[in-house]
């Protein structure tokens, strides 16, 4: 196990060289200039801002800027002409999308879960069809729409939770059940369609007719098989919330790394261009790993050698 | 004793020929009883149903603009409307969804609207089918360094954040013509839509590669073009039709999210991401202008939830464990 961990993380650096590099030649391949608000600029300025970030070298900026990033120096952003080392920026984002994100991936399984598991316990009740059809809306509308409507529904008729900011729990409800439905939905019909198929099979016969609760049976019987798809939904569940992330910042006025992400990119900011996407590659590639792990954990049949 | 044997080998043949007859009806070919099963899903039907609501209406939208500017009348999903707006729905005037900030009546905008979106979903979904397919199915049947190489490519492009891609492309595009950027947007979307496609593909191919029949083909000196093609493709028709459905309402949700960051089809043009969007832009605490909100929505969740029913009705219907 622990050699397959290793090996996967060998594995993280050809994966990182070639998503660092298709994102250099796509940065280096899009129109317009970083320093195009600066057109009143004298031209000496120009080519001396355009020499600072080694423009007119490529060869020499991509080597420059792949090992500004990995020694997590000082690499300079275009944009921001004060505070403007990436990482300084990105710090203290990071935290903050990382977070979010956390929460409205906990959110999303403990809602998906416990939706798909009541729906397929009591399979055309009422109980099922309203689990059902909330993940039917949590499938069928984007995700800003719901976050629009959570927050007019808590924040603006009954008032029960702040509008938007950082900082309070209570700050962080509306944006991770906003971000989390989506995913909460797909976990939801997985879970439901998994538990309906094993609890027809022998062992959960077996289990009932040896007198177990109809709780163990579900929970530690059913649950434990039927959860196994979830974890393979884990991975694009997180990239997704991620990319969601980018909305659901912007409408609760949250300081996390999806404005960056996107000003980053419509501003031709080079070096926050590949700052973020990297920070978000080594994010979900770490996340994989953690993913394929769990999977070792929770299903002794499978073996990494 | 000759004559013999060549009657009981004939009445053989007949009697197994009856025996064929006598089951009732010829054997059902696997499509027949996708098609069977799919149409005894009511659920499944009813999203069709749905769908076809939403694609008539959306195609009706885009004839009533024609129909408009054939007449050298405005096309009402850009005629602006003189007077305050936005107006709450009416039916006299006949402004059913009500009209938007601008005074463009929101009914023909949001079936042009629908145009758009539903186009980006097909367009998608074509992509990923056409790309997908290709590269799962020569990943899988070549296999060894070619699949391994062809896989790490899909796993890098997992990794690399879809946004980059289509936020480059489009801001490549961004001085051509509305046409042009509408299809660089579908393109854009289609092009990273069709990674689930490939690795689908390729599981299916893998697992089908070592059957019998595939081998048998190969034995008969069938080469791998028509091997895939004859033999290995119609085997995974099923898997690919589910897996376009699921792609199309991905596909247009991400529009929508495109379109919230700015970056959906120029305007005049609409989608219901665009409208959605704006919709949230405009709403706020002392008026709430709900039909912004509530038609582009409706349709948009309408045809989302046609499109998921009919993608599991698909799935059920394709699983051989459901017969």
């Amino acid at each position: 196990m622990l050699h397959y961990i290793v090996r996967r993380i060998l594995y993280f650096i050809p994966t990182l060289l070639v998503i660092y590099t298709v994102a250099f030649l796509l940065m280096r391949a899009a129109p317009g200039s970083p320093f195009i608000q600066e057109k009143g600029m004298p031209e000496e300025i120009l080519e001396a801002r355009r020499a600072q970030y080694y423009v007119d070298r490529p060869l020499y900026q991509y080597s420059r800027f792949a090992w500004d990033l990995v020694s997590l120096r000082g690499m300079k952003s275009i944009r921001y002409p004060k505070r403007n080392v990436v990482h300084d920026i990105l710090a203290p984002a990071v935290p903050v999308s990382l977070s979010l994100g956390i929460c409205a991936l906990g959110l999303a399984v403990v809602i998906g879960t416990a939706a798909g598991v009541l729906s397929a316990a009591k399979p055309r009740t009422l109980i099922d069809y309203t689990a059902m059809t909330g993940a039917m809306i949590g499938v069928s509308q984007p995700s800003f729409v719901i976050a629009t409507v959570l927050m007019g529904a808590f924040a603006f008729m009954v008032q029960w939770l702040p509008v938007g900011g950082w900082g309070s729990p209570k700050q962080l409800v509306l944006p991770a059940l906003a971000l989390s439905a989506l995913p909460a939905a797909y976990i939801a019909r997985l879970v439901r369609t998994g538990m309906l198929e094993i609890l027809s099979a022998d062992f959960v016969r077996t289990a009932r007719s040896k007198g177990l609760t109809e709780r163990r049976v579900l929970l530690d019987h059913a649950l434990r098989n039927a959860w196994l798809p979830v974890l393979g939904y884990l991975g694009p569940a997180a990239a997704s919330i991620f990319m969601g992330s980018f909305t659901i910042e912007k409408i609760f006025a949250i300081p996390g790394v999806g404005q960056h992400f996107v000003d980053s990119a419509l501003h031709r900011d080079h070096p926050m261009i590949l700052a973020t996407v990297l920070l978000y590659a080594v994010l979900l590639v770490v996340f994989n790993l953690l993913v394929d792990v769990g999977y070792a954990w929770l299903d002794p049949r499978i073996r990494y050698e | 004793m000759s004559d013999r044997t060549d009657n009981g080998a004939a009445s053989e043949e007949k009697d197994s020929w009856d025996l064929f007859q006598g089951s009732g009806r010829p054997p059902r070919s696997p499509l027949w009883l996708a098609t069977r099963r799919f149409r005894r899903n009511r659920l499944a039907m009813t999203g069709l149903a749905l769908l076809a609501v939403m694609v008539l209406g959306s195609l009706g939208g885009l004839a009533w603009n024609e129909v408009a500017r054939a007449r050298g009348r405005p096309e009402p999903y850009r005629h602006q409307m003189t007077g305050e707006h936005p107006k709450p729905p009416s039916l006299s005037p006949f402004h059913p969804f009500g009209t938007d900030p601008l005074g463009r009546d929101l009914l023909a905008r949001t079936l042009i609207g629908g145009c758009t979106s539903l186009g980006v979903g097909l367009s998608a979904a074509v992509v990923s089918v056409l790309i997908g397919t290709l590269w799962g199915t020569t990943a899988g049947y070549i296999g060894r360094g070619v699949d391994t190489v062809m896989m790490r490519i899909v796993d890098v492009m997992y990794g690399l954040p879809y946004m980059l891609v289509i936020i480059l492309l489009l801001v490549l595009f961004a001085e051509q013509p509305t046409w042009l950027r509408v299809v660089v947007l579908f393109m854009a979307i289609g092009s990273v839509s069709w990674l689930t496609m490939a690795r689908v593909v390729r599981g299916q191919v893998l697992s089908l590669r070592e059957a019998e029949f595939i081998q048998s083909a190969r034995a008969i000196g069938s080469g791998p073009v028509r091997t895939i093609v004859k033999e290995l493709l119609p085997n995974v028709t099923g898997t690919i039709l589910v897996c376009a459905t699921l792609t199309v309402p991905l596909a247009i949700l991400q529009e929508s999210f495109l379109s919230f960051l700015g970056l959906g089809v120029p305007p005049p043009l609409a989608s219901w991401g665009t409208l959605a969007s704006d919709a949230v832009e405009a709403l706020n605490p002392v008026e709430a202008y709900w039909w912004l909100l509530v038609f582009p929505c409706a349709c948009l969740g309408a045809t989302l939830l046609g499109l998921n029913f009919v993608g599991d009705g698909l799935r059920d219907a394709f699983d051989p464990r459901s017969r």
